[in-house]
Order: structure tokens, then C-alpha cells, then sequence
């Protein structure tokens, strides 16, 4: 018990103090979780805007899959990626495993599925008469679909801040595609992973709670979004004019 | 303006529009009334091209728009659609209005003072900040026709603008509709389930049954004239007998309808089987009182009262005679005559306020 509460004081010191290996590796992991959530919500928003406005065979079961996908294991997608991006595999050439840009690519491709079928959701949320009201307004159809997605921005902004969550906190693609190397690869989740292993717990709890204080950020920010944001505010966010 | 060939549309199996033919004249308010699901809203979308026809055409303005080069966009672009249930978007009401300027790419200098009118027309120009998401159905509405307005629509489209509004709201959105008309010469087109709502505003009817368009015509064409019997009903003719015609002079016929005698005119020859139709408000009560005035209502049938309901300031009663038929009288003359269930009266119909038809089966 006094081993928690001596680590749990030693980590508060670490984060007042600015320990600069804390600081490091909170700046990688939220660069890189950053990184990949804008690379994915570039891909996940006009995904999902594709699949929602256009009919075509099998987009139930498109949906069922992207839905699936929500939960697929980190190590799963780490395990593929280490297979893809190894130098014997298909994209070792360009040398990315065991790099921070192998590691976007790697959460990248665990958010996708989890942005794309929220984005899907947010614009099923968006009233059939709003798009036949900007048709008929005379919109044409790329018209059409960038207004309901702008109409759909809330809800949108969810799921990139939830997409945002699941990047930061995952440690499988991250282990598996960083290698946890110091100074250059380690983020929050291995280095919590590794210095609990060796019982350096100060350090550990130290990036535990500042992972919580992400959390906590995010959990703001999205009630922020969901409880109706202000009207200034949504000005802000690229909304009313006039 | 606008000619419509043929058109039907098919969802799945089921018919929703039976082959329609139909002229709407450039400039008149032409008004589709049925009963509710019986294809009004769905001819509207296929006239704004919301949706396809399964067959037929719509030749806007000497533009045959099933042909295969031409472009829906710019004809859509000329006509203007308000839905039954008004969709703002989660902007300003001056935001919701510049949408379709925005999207013909009007000068930024001449869109402000565009909504700025539009809004004017529609009264809500001290809300133009306002959160659209915040108004109330009628305010919304009314935004919406300003948002078609603003466009300078050679064509509006409303699907039953009042169908979802108190009676307040309804007249406002009705006068505004009037004074759109008046003001612009648009051609509107709407729909509406309310015969009396058709009756105010339009200067045409076409009477949608079933997906058909069962009558084209004046208001007067079709309160008075209906070409049939389900016609007839929805404008609420509650009088609707089955005769045979017993002789026929010049016109004025005799028609047999059980065993009582009308009066009409028609052309039908005697022993044709016909269909009478008689709006209530076409049929008088008097009371029997011994001394018989002299009277130029050729039909007096004597029968009993069997129900009276309250209709607004009138009071719908039924007589039995045999057959039954229903008058409109006022509130007050069905005081003052002391009308009541059972109390025996004679209801009198002029032979020219009987609408007759051939009985087709």
C-alpha cells in the first residue's frame, strides 16, 4: 500500500516538475495518435459519406463489416501491419516498422472502421427531408452531400474525438509496430506496459494519470459536442453566418 | 407551364400514380386535393424531379424533360418545392434562406439584400439572426417559403403547407400564399387534403383518388359537379341516391329514387339508371304547419329527423324519407324552427341543385 502512495507522490513530482522523458513521451503519443486521427477522419468522412448517399449491392453487409471492425483487437491490426511492413513483407522496402510513422499508419488503420461507421450513423441521424429541401432548393448533388455533412458536424466531430480515444489508449499496434524504443518509438501505453514490468511504478502511474488527464480532455470536449454547443461556439466550428 | 403525359410511378408492386395527364396553365394556382396517401405528395416530387417516373413525361415549359441530354438541374433550378413537414438547417433563419442562392452562385452583395426581401414578404424579417431550430411549425414554414422565394421560382410547389399548423398559422401561411400569387404571378402548384382550404385558394382542382386523377376542374366544377361518386364524397357531398329516370322534358327529368319522386335536370332519357347527388348546404327544412306557401323548390319531402351534429356554426341533419338526406342548416334557424330528433320536416331541394349523373356501375 505505502509502495502506491510513495509511487502515486514521485509521479505527481514527475509531472509538476516537467520531467523531460515524461513530457517526451506524452508528445509522441499524442503527435502520433493526433496524426493518425486526422490521416483517418481525411478517409473515414468521405467514406462515410460515399457509403451513406450511394446505393449499391451489399452496403448492408458493407456496414455489418465496418461494424465489426469496431472492435477489432489492437493486436490483431498489429499483427497484420508487423507482416505488411517487416522487411521480408510486401511493404518493407520503405522501412516503417519500428518508426512513429509505421505506428500512424498502424492506428490509422485500427480508428478507420470505428470513424467511418459513426460517420455513417451521424448522417443517417440528419432528416431524409433536409436533402430532399436542398435538392429541391436547386443544390447540386456534391452540393448536397457536403451540406448534410456540414449539417452533420456534431455528431461527425464525435466520432473523431472518440476515434482520437481509441488511437491514444491502444498499446497493441503500438508495441507491435513501435517496439516500445526509447526515445524514439515509446509512447504512454508501452511505457506504462514496460516500466510496470521492471517495477518502476512512480514512472508508470506518472503516465497513467496523464492519460487519464487525456481522457478527461476528451470526455469534455465531447460532452461539449453533445450537449449542443453554444451558438457562438458553432459559429466557431464553421456554422452560422450571418 | 407545365404538361404532364402519362405519368405513373410504381414502388415495387404497388401503383402510387396512375397514368396522369395533366396541363398546369403559367400563373394560375392550381391545387391537387385527396384524401391522405392518395398520391398528392408523390406527383409534386416527381414534378420537382425529386424522383423518377416509372413511365410517362413532364414537358416543362415546351422542354420534354425525359429526354436523355436534358438538364433536370437547370429546370429544378426555375420551380421551388416547400415540404408538408419543413426541414430547416441548424443555422440562421437568414443562413436557411441563402441556400438556394448559394448554391446558383449569386453575388454575395446581392444575396443579403435578397433575404433580406424574401424574409420581408414572409414577416419574419426581425428574426433573421435567429437560431432556425428555435422557431415555431408556423415560423418554420414560413421560412421555408421564404428560402423558395428567394430564388424568384417561376414555379412553387407546396405539398399541404398548412397540414401540420394551427388555424392561426394555416391563414397566415394561406394569405401569404395569395399574396405571393398576386404579387409575382407564380405559378404555384399545392396540395392539400382540405377541400375548403382547395375551395380558398386555388383557381383550378384536380381531385387525386387512389393514385388517379379522377377530376380536373374549377372549384365549382368540383363541389358541384363531381364526376362520381368517390369525388363526391371527399367534397363532402353526404347526398348521394340511386334513380331511375322516369320521363324527361326538355331537360327536366323526373327520377324515381325508391318510392319517392325528384325533380332535376339532366339530359339522361327516362329509364336510364342515374346517380343523384345533393350538397348539403343546397337543401332547406321547413316545419309542416297546415297552410301550404306556394313555393318554387320543386322537391318537398316529407321525413324525420334522425341525427343532428354540430358543424362549426351549422348543424348537419339527417332526414329519413325513406332514403336519407343530410342539410346543412345554421345553428341559429335550427333553434329558432325547434329542430330535434324525431320532430317530422320537410326538406326542400331546388331541381336545379340536383347534380345528376348517368350510373356508370
Amino acid at each position: 500500500m505505502s509502495e502506491i502512495i510513495s509511487g502515486f507522490i514521485q509521479a505527481v513530482i514527475l509531472i509538476v516538475t516537467l520531467d523531460p522523458e515524461v513530457m517526451q513521451i506524452a508528445a509522441l503519443s499524442i503527435f502520433i495518435s493526433l496524426a493518425a486521427t486526422i490521416l483517418a477522419a481525411t478517409i473515414s468522412i468521405p467514406l462515410g459519406g460515399l457509403i451513406y448517399f450511394y446505393e449499391f449491392r451489399g452496403k448492408r453487409a458493407v456496414i455489418i463489416l465496418i461494424q465489426t471492425l469496431y472492435s477489432i483487437p489492437t493486436v490483431v491490426v498489429g499483427l497484420l501491419l508487423y507482416l505488411l511492413l517487416s522487411k521480408s513483407g510486401p511493404l518493407g522496402i520503405f522501412g516503417l516498422l519500428f518508426t512513429p510513422e509505421g505506428m500512424i499508419i498502424g492506428q490509422t488503420v485500427l480508428i478507420i472502421p470505428i470513424m467511418t461507421g459513426l460517420v455513417i450513423a451521424a448522417l443517417g441521424g440528419i432528416d431524409r427531408n433536409i436533402s430532399d429541401t436542398l435538392i429541391s432548393l436547386g443544390a447540386t448533388g456534391i452540393q448536397t452531400i457536403v451540406q448534410v455533412v456540414k449539417e452533420a458536424r456534431l455528431a461527425i466531430l464525435s466520432a473523431v474525438v472518440l476515434g482520437f480515444g481509441r488511437a491514444i489508449s491502444e498499446v497493441g499496434v503500438a508495441m507491435m509496430i513501435g517496439g516500445n524504443i526509447r526515445g524514439e518509438t515509446r509512447v504512454l501505453t508501452t511505457s506504462i506496459a514496460l516500466q510496470t514490468g521492471i517495477g518502476d511504478f512512480p514512472f508508470s502511474i506518472a503516465l497513467g494519470i496523464i492519460l487519464l488527464l487525456i481522457a478527461l480532455v476528451i470526455v469534455v470536449i465531447m460532452n461539449l459536442i453533445i450537449s449542443g454547443l453554444s451558438y457562438e461556439s458553432q459559429m466557431v466550428l464553421g456554422g452560422p453566418r450571418l | 407551364m407545365i404538361r404532364i403525359e402519362g405519368l405513373s410511378r410504381k414502388a415495387g408492386e404497388k401503383t402510387i400514380l396512375d397514368s396522369v395527364d395533366l396541363e398546369i396553365q403559367r400563373g394560375e394556382i392550381f391545387t391537387f386535393i385527396g384524401p391522405s396517401g392518395s398520391g398528392k405528395t408523390t406527383i409534386l416530387r416527381l414534378i420537382d424531379f425529386l424522383d423518377k417516373p416509372s413511365t410517362g413525361t413532364i414537358i416543362f415549359d415546351g422542354t420534354d424533360t425525359s429526354a436523355s441530354k436534358t438538364d433536370l438541374l437547370a429546370i429544378r433550378r426555375r420551380m421551388a418545392m416547400v415540404f408538408q413537414k419543413p426541414a430547416v438547417l441548424n443555422t440562421s433563419v437568414a443562413g436557411n434562406v441563402a441556400f438556394g442562392l448559394k448554391f446558383r452562385g449569386v453575388d454575395q452583395s446581392d444575396t443579403d439584400s435578397r433575404i433580406l426581401e424574401a424574409l420581408e414578404i414572409v414577416g419574419l424579417k426581425h428574426l433573421a439572426a435567429r437560431k432556425a431550430v428555435t422557431l415555431s411549425g408556423g415560423e418554420m414554414q414560413r421560412v421555408a417559403i421564404a428560402r423558395a422565394l428567394v430564388t424568384r421560382p417561376e414555379v412553387l410547389i407546396l405539398d399541404e403547407p398548412t397540414a401540420n399548423l394551427d388555424p392561426v398559422n394555416a391563414e397566415l401561411i394561406e394569405n401569404l400564399i395569395r399574396s405571393i400569387h398576386q404579387r409575382f404571378h407564380t405559378t404555384i402548384i399545392l396540395s392539400t387534403h382540405d377541400m375548403i382550404q382547395g375551395q380558398r385558394l386555388a383557381d383550378r382542382i384536380g381531385v387525386i383518388i387512389n393514385g388517379r386523377i379522377t377530376q380536373v376542374g374549377s372549384i365549382h366544377d368540383i363541389f358541384y359537379r363531381p364526376q362520381g361518386r368517390d369525388i363526391a364524397r371527399f367534397v363532402g357531398i353526404d347526398t348521394i341516391l340511386d334513380g331511375i329516370v322516369e320521363s324527361n322534358e326538355e331537360g327536366h327529368a323526373r327520377i324515381s329514387v325508391g318510392n319517392v319522386v325528384f325533380e332535376a335536370i339532366t339530359p339522361c332519357k327516362p329509364g336510364a339508371k342515374v346517380t343523384l347527388f345533393i350538397r348539403p348546404e343546397e337543401v332547406t327544412i321547413a316545419i309542416k304547419d297546415g297552410d301550404s306557401t306556394k313555393t318554387s323548390v320543386r322537391n318537398q319531402l316529407e321525413g324525420k329527423i334522425t341525427k343532428m351534429v354540430p358543424f362549426g356554426p351549422f348543424v348537419r341533419t339527417t332526414i329519413d324519407f325513406g332514403p336519407h338526406l343530410t342539410a346543412l342548416v345554421t345553428r341559429r334557424s335550427a333553434e329558432d324552427l325547434g329542430l330535434a330528433v324525431d320532430i317530422t320536416v320537410i326538406a326542400g331541394v331546388k331541381a336545379s341543385a340536383i347534380h345528376v349523373l348517368p350510373d356508370t356501375g
